[in-house]
């Protein structure tokens, strides 16, 4: 049966052509691979293949036609035995398949973009009353969350720079080589890019790798596989595989360490579907959280705060202790102002408001905790008690956490403000080398006193 | 350093012989199919058609087995159907229906399949391999004796990351084949424009990882040195690299004119080289099957492909409620 060679597309963006050139004429004998035409796209001068055998039976569109639309038919192929005389234009070609454009009526999501408002806010304690509690710092935490977990599961496995022989780069790692052996705590070179798409292809394989960055600095050279091929995958696969993996390590500034090693990733990594963020402050999260995110099916990104590894805090001795992503903790009750942060962040925060209480200022001090998952809920809650925010983070200004979440109570509680938002951030600059300079470029505990005060006009 | 050599033909039975060119010629269908598709506007977005690389994928496949897994780029669709994956299932990805692999969410360049072995499809140039290195370290791990198959392009042999996972894969000593598809061309730049050393297969010498180079144009030899190359992984030596010269006939992607190469040049490897005509050669010549066994081979391929086209049209777009699906696991 005769059919009728179609103009094709011949890009993506591609909605009609010039026919250029015949290489072709009536009569001819044509195979599969054939050149037929030049056909002259938006974008070049694309040569177009017969894709079936048969015989040129007729040239609808001459040669030079500008403007042809794709689709539209280009000429008539004909079967061995046939004659164009005996075809019919308009009945007897097949194949002269119109692409009907699907009209899908979808409707909006625009409020899908808005994250779920204050209806199911936990407000469960951490752990229940009367638990024994130890001191115990923040990098033993991590440790013994990361040891429990390995000994609970055996795919669980530790790669990275220094956390064996050397035990840790920050002694985090300390002691996991001895007890877990060298399959399971591995050393490896100082490949970012490398050993991070190893462990992804790990994960993918039915291992759930940690990987552990020296900090989340270098990282940089590994954010591809984290993004495009950890954090994407499972939708790519339409639910098929997944990357269940934790990527921890020191992120934002230590100390005196410069621009290069000085940075938050905290926004960066919160924008992207697919992956979880965690951000934890205290020993006590910091532990329940990195055994949650151990056990996630997804991609975690876990940062942990140089300074705060040597801190110490109350962590409950409980045999399973766990805390869920995506649920804040009010570490402060207040009336006043609501101070959100996370991290380091943390420690600006509390010192500000154990401040201003003793100027008569009630501030109620959120941890978020996770970024994403992110507790909005919790935060919109206690604005419409308090009426005014402060945000307090060590990252850049421009699209930082705080600004995402002003976004959000303008749209969520916009009645409840009496103030516009304050954003404390670490200053627009990279991190200066100079010990006068580098206190400048953080966020401080100053700053944060001055915004309550200012949205509190006191 | 292994040195180029001469791989015997293995003694091949007809049944294979005639298996070999079914899938060939199925791959060939297959990519004409969706270069018309994408013609019609039924394929949006970037395709990169596999035909002339066939022996490549199909001698590999013939030298693995099962529950080993493979990896690769953006020119998958042979891959995946070399490896087993249904022809309706990837044709309706690439036309972004519900009945494709992916639910119509990944398209040409991003397709798996848990269930045959297939990690994907990967958009980024060079990203696999060490997700290939990673598939390995995993079977290492549990002890499974399988072997991955990581797949790159000449293109991506200059990538950074390449050489970082040599080193630890040769390091970790891990079950991995590095199959290098050198068909000639980084997109439009020649491998001679592109790459200081064209020997691909000794790229692992630093690396102490040994490497053979394969004509990609005769499968029997791909599978042959596909073979060799298994047997070092599966016996514990670490990784192998194995480079096949092959061609592509077609574009990078269906928007790529090929002004680099000159119509002769693609022509005379078709007519001298092509690899489906070796095998219909070596099947007729060596009377391992007749003409009319290959004409009835034509036509179930003929009618295999029309339905994955049918059905790749008539599978329904993905329902609104997918945008929101898959995104995390639970």
């Amino acid at each position: 049966m005769a059919t009728e060679i179609l103009m094709p597309a011949l890009s993506p963006t591609m909605e009609e052509g010039t026919l250029a050139k015949w290489l072709v004429k009536e009569g001819d004998t044509v195979t599969s691979g054939t050149i037929l035409a030049e056909i002259e796209t938006d974008k070049a001068t694309m040569d177009f293949e017969a894709i079936s055998d048969g015989i040129i039976g007729k040239i609808l569109i001459p040669a030079g036609t500008e403007g042809v639309k794709v689709n539209s038919p280009i000429a008539v192929l004909l079967e061995d035995n046939e004659k164009i005389e005996d075809v019919s234009l308009d009945s007897d070609i097949a194949n002269s398949e119109s692409v009907a454009e699907a009209e899908t009526n979808i409707p909006s999501q625009f409020f899908q973009t808005i994250t779920q408002t204050a209806t199911q806010i936990d407000n469960t304690p951490d752990w229940p009353d009367g638990t024994p509690l130890k001191q115990q710092t923040v990098r033993e935490a991590l440790r013994d969350a990361m040891a429990e977990e390995m000994r609970h599961d055996p795919t669980v496995l530790l790669m990275g720079e220094e956390v064996a022989e050397y035990q840790g780069a920050y002694k985090v790692s300390q002691g996991l080589l001895d007890e877990f052996g060298e399959t399971r705590v591995m050393d490896t070179p100082i490949t970012e890019h490398g050993f991070t798409g190893i462990a992804v292809g790990a994960a993918f394989g039915g291992l759930r790798p940690i990987v552990e960055f020296m900090t989340f600095n270098f990282a940089m050279q590994a954010i591809d596989q984290i993004i495009n091929s950890a954090a994407k995958t499972l939708y790519m696969s339409g639910g098929q595989m997944g990357a269940p993996m934790v990527f921890r390590g020191p992120n934002g500034a230590a100390a005196r360490v410069a621009a290069q090693h000085s940075q938050d990733y905290a926004s960066w990594y919160s924008h992207i579907p697919g992956l979880r963020v965690v951000i934890p402050y205290s020993a006590s999260d910091a532990k329940g959280l990195l055994k949650t995110a151990i056990r996630d099916p997804n991609p975690v990104i876990f940062m942990e705060n140089e300074i705060l590894y040597g801190k110490s805090f109350d962590v409950p001795e409980l045999s399973n202790f766990t805390v869920p992503l995506g649920k804040a903790r009010v570490w402060r009750e207040g009336s006043d102002v609501t101070i959100v942060s996370f991290g380091i962040g943390m420690q600006y925060a509390l010192e500000a408001s154990e401040k201003l209480l003793e100027e008569g200022i009630k501030a109620e001090v959120i941890d978020l905790r996770t970024l994403r998952p992110m507790d909005t809920g919790s935060v919109i809650q206690s604005v419409m008690k308090t009426n005014r925010c402060v945000t307090v983070e060590e990252g850049w200004p421009q699209n930082s956490i705080g600004s995402y979440i002003s976004s959000i109570l303008m749209q969520e509680a916009f009645d409840y403000l009496d103030a516009p938002v304050i954003n404390c951030t670490g200053k627009d600059v990279p991190m200066p080398y100079a010990s006068n300079l580098e206190k400048l470029a953080l966020v401080t505990t100053a700053e944060v006193i001055d915004a309550v005060k200012h949205v509190t006009y006191r | 350093m292994a040195a180029r050599k001469t791989v015997k033909k293995p003694n091949v039975s007809s049944e294979e012989l005639q298996q070999i060119y079914h899938d060939m010629l199925m791959i060939r269908r297959f990519e004409e199919k969706a270069g018309q598709l994408y013609g019609m506007g039924l394929i949006g977005g970037f395709c990169h058609l596999y035909i002339g690389q066939e022996a490549v994928v199909v001698g590999l496949e013939a030298a693995c087995q099962d529950g080993d897994k493979r990896v690769t780029s953006y020119r998958d669709h042979g891959h995946m159907l070399a490896c087993g994956m249904n022809p309706k299932g990837v044709m309706a990805e690439l036309t972004g229906r519900e009945g494709g692999y992916s639910k119509g969410k990944g398209g040409s360049m991003h397709m798996f399949s848990k269930e045959k072995h297939f990690y994907g499809g990967h958009g980024i140039v060079g990203a696999q391999v060490p997700i290939g290195a990673g598939l390995a370290l995993a079977d290492k791990y549990l002890e499974n004796g399988r072997v991955t198959f990581t797949y790159f392009g000449d293109g991506a042999a200059n990538q950074g990351q390449i050489y970082e996972t040599f080193n630890m894969a040769a390091l970790w000593q891990l079950p991995v084949i590095f199959v290098i598809e050198n068909n000639q061309y980084a997109m439009g730049t020649a491998q001679k424009r592109s790459t200081s050393t064209p020997e691909l297969y000794t790229r692992g010498a630093a690396f102490g990882i040994p490497g053979d180079a394969v004509d990609g144009m005769d499968v029997l030899k791909v599978k042959s040195a596909g073979t060799k190359a298994v047997m070092h992984c599966r016996a514990g030596k670490g990784p192998y690299i194995l480079e096949v010269k092959t061609y592509r006939y077609r574009g990078h992607s269906m928007s790529d004119p090929a002004k680099y190469r000159t119509r002769e040049e693609v022509q005379k490897m078709r007519e001298e080289r092509d690899p489906i005509e070796q095998v219909k050669g070596i099947l007729l010549t060596g009377k391992h099957a007749s003409d009319d066994d290959l004409k009835s081979i034509d036509k179930d391929i003929k009618d295999l492909i029309n339905a994955a086209a049918e059905f790749a049209k008539e599978s329904s777009e993905p329902g609104v409620s997918e945008l929101w699906t898959d995104i995390y696991a639970e």
